[in-house]
């Protein structure tokens, strides 16, 4: 399989006039955004705008109708579904706003999954499991379902398995929005303390600014177009 | 008296939570400049314009329209016509000067400060804007830009500070969020309110 590669360092993950329809409706119309190494960015926008799909494009889960989309100077988006299956495992993290969890496994059953599907031992893995419980302030619930615990609970299990196989990036989609202010504040903070320690990526998208004030900047999409706020930051 | 927290730390919440914390009033002197820079007009149109759009609830007296004029003219910012008759007693056309025209050219190019309590001078921005034909979508998302940068400000204050200083964050945190809003539905009716105020 060969891979293009960037001829020179760039940034980690970049869209590159990127274009993504559903049926007739455009989602993503020329829609760029280049993200660096350790950078926490926030995608804001109106619902519908295409910001989820934008998300999704860099993650590798859909691929785009047009332009590109590069990762550690990797072309992604002509990676074969099992080349980027296993990229989404090893280097990629998630956090949704709903159903990421099996609720019939424990917190630290969920934790271990991503590293015993990417074939890690079972004592390892579930070392490691314990360790991010524990940085999450979960330790006490590793037995518990997750099916029984609260949102706020379930998502910081859920950042626990995002950050569980040491990914490059992590991608959060609405990561807050079944949450109350204050519980989705403490996600959130876990969520950016530990990546920053880690040097992960974080990209967000979110409609809420409180969650995007975290990030380190933020960009908006407007009819599936990226438009960073702060070009022409004088109008004059 | 300088807040204490119960950690016993001097809370900084005077020096970087609100900076420059000042009741907005109204830019009366640069909202009737700005509505010179549409077309000369007397002092009546002016009252009756700032009264349909600026001023709900609370009309502007005629008194402060013709002081107001006054001081403009003495700056060199507005020019007086001459006394013409009219109905009434004799009235005079005000024009914007080129000095004018330029201070309300900065006013609008200059985002506010991102502080609590801004919505009337956002409004009033967002609707001269358009009725200048200047780009309002531009001053929406510097704006916002602004207001995102403050927030960002904030909640590094809120990780990083005693208890009191996270609440007092909070408060204004809340608050700019609120105009975020108001500037994110403003964004999506710009194209109505353009329609409605060009109209008029």
């Amino acid at each position: 399989m060969t891979i293009d590669a960037l001829p020179m360092a760039g940034p980690l993950l970049e869209a590159r006039s990127v274009e993504r329809s559903y049926g007739r409706t455009p989602a993503l119309r020329e829609a760029s955004l280049s993200v660096t190494a350790g950078e926490v960015l926030a995608i804001m926008g109106p619902s519908g705008s295409g910001k989820s799909t934008l998300l999704h494009c860099l993650a590798g889960i859909f691929t785009p109708d047009a332009g590109e989309v590069w990762f550690d100077g990797r072309r992604l988006d002509t990676l074969g579904d099992a080349r980027r299956s296993e990229l989404r495992r090893t280097a990629f993290g998630f956090v949704f706003q709903f159903g990421q969890l099996v609720p019939e496994l424990t917190a630290a059953d969920n934790v271990a999954l991503p590293l015993l599907l990417g074939r890690t031992g079972r004592r390892q893995a579930y070392r490691r499991a314990g360790d991010w419980l524990r940085r999450l302030e979960l330790e006490d619930l590793a037995g518990r379902r997750t099916g029984e615990l609260s949102g706020g609970q379930a998502q910081r299990v859920a950042v626990a398995r995002a950050l569980v196989t040491g990914p490059k990036v992590i991608f959060a989609d609405e990561p807050t929005g079944a949450l109350d202010s204050l519980t989705g504040e403490k996600v959130m903070e876990l969520l950016v303390g530990l990546a920053r320690q880690e040097g992960t990526t974080v990209i967000v998208v979110t409609h809420d600014a409180r969650v995007a004030a975290c990030a380190d900047r933020e960009v908006m999409v407007r009819d599936g177009r990226v438009t960073d706020p702060y070009a022409g930051e004088v109008l004059r | 008296m300088v807040p204490v927290s119960s950690e016993g730390r001097v809370s900084r919440y005077a020096s970087r939570i609100y900076p420059r914390y000042i009741v907005i009033v109204m830019t009366v002197p640069l909202t009737l400049l700005g509505l010179l820079d549409r077309e000369p007009s007397y002092g009546y149109d002016l009252k009756r314009d700032y009264d349909t759009y600026f001023g709900k609830g609370k009309p502007l007296p005629f008194g402060q329209v013709y002081s107001t004029l006054g001081r403009l003219a003495r700056d060199g910012k507005v020019a007086a016509g001459p006394s013409e008759p009219g109905d009434g007693p004799d009235r005079k056309r005000y024009a914007i000067t080129p000095l004018g025209r330029q201070e309300v050219e900065a006013w609008l190019a200059e985002p506010a400060a991102a502080e609590p309590f801004l919505q009337t001078v956002l409004f009033t921005k967002v609707v001269l804007a358009l009725m200048l034909g200047r780009d309002a979508q531009r001053f929406l998302d510097v704006q916002r830009a602004t207001h995102m940068r403050r927030m960002r400000e904030l909640s590094e204050i809120k990780r990083d500070g005693a208890l009191v200083d996270a609440l007092l964050a909070d408060h204004a945190l809340f608050h700019l969020e609120a105009d975020l809003r108001w500037i994110d539905v403003t964004t999506a009716r710009l194209g109505a309110l353009a329609e409605t105020v060009r109209r008029a």
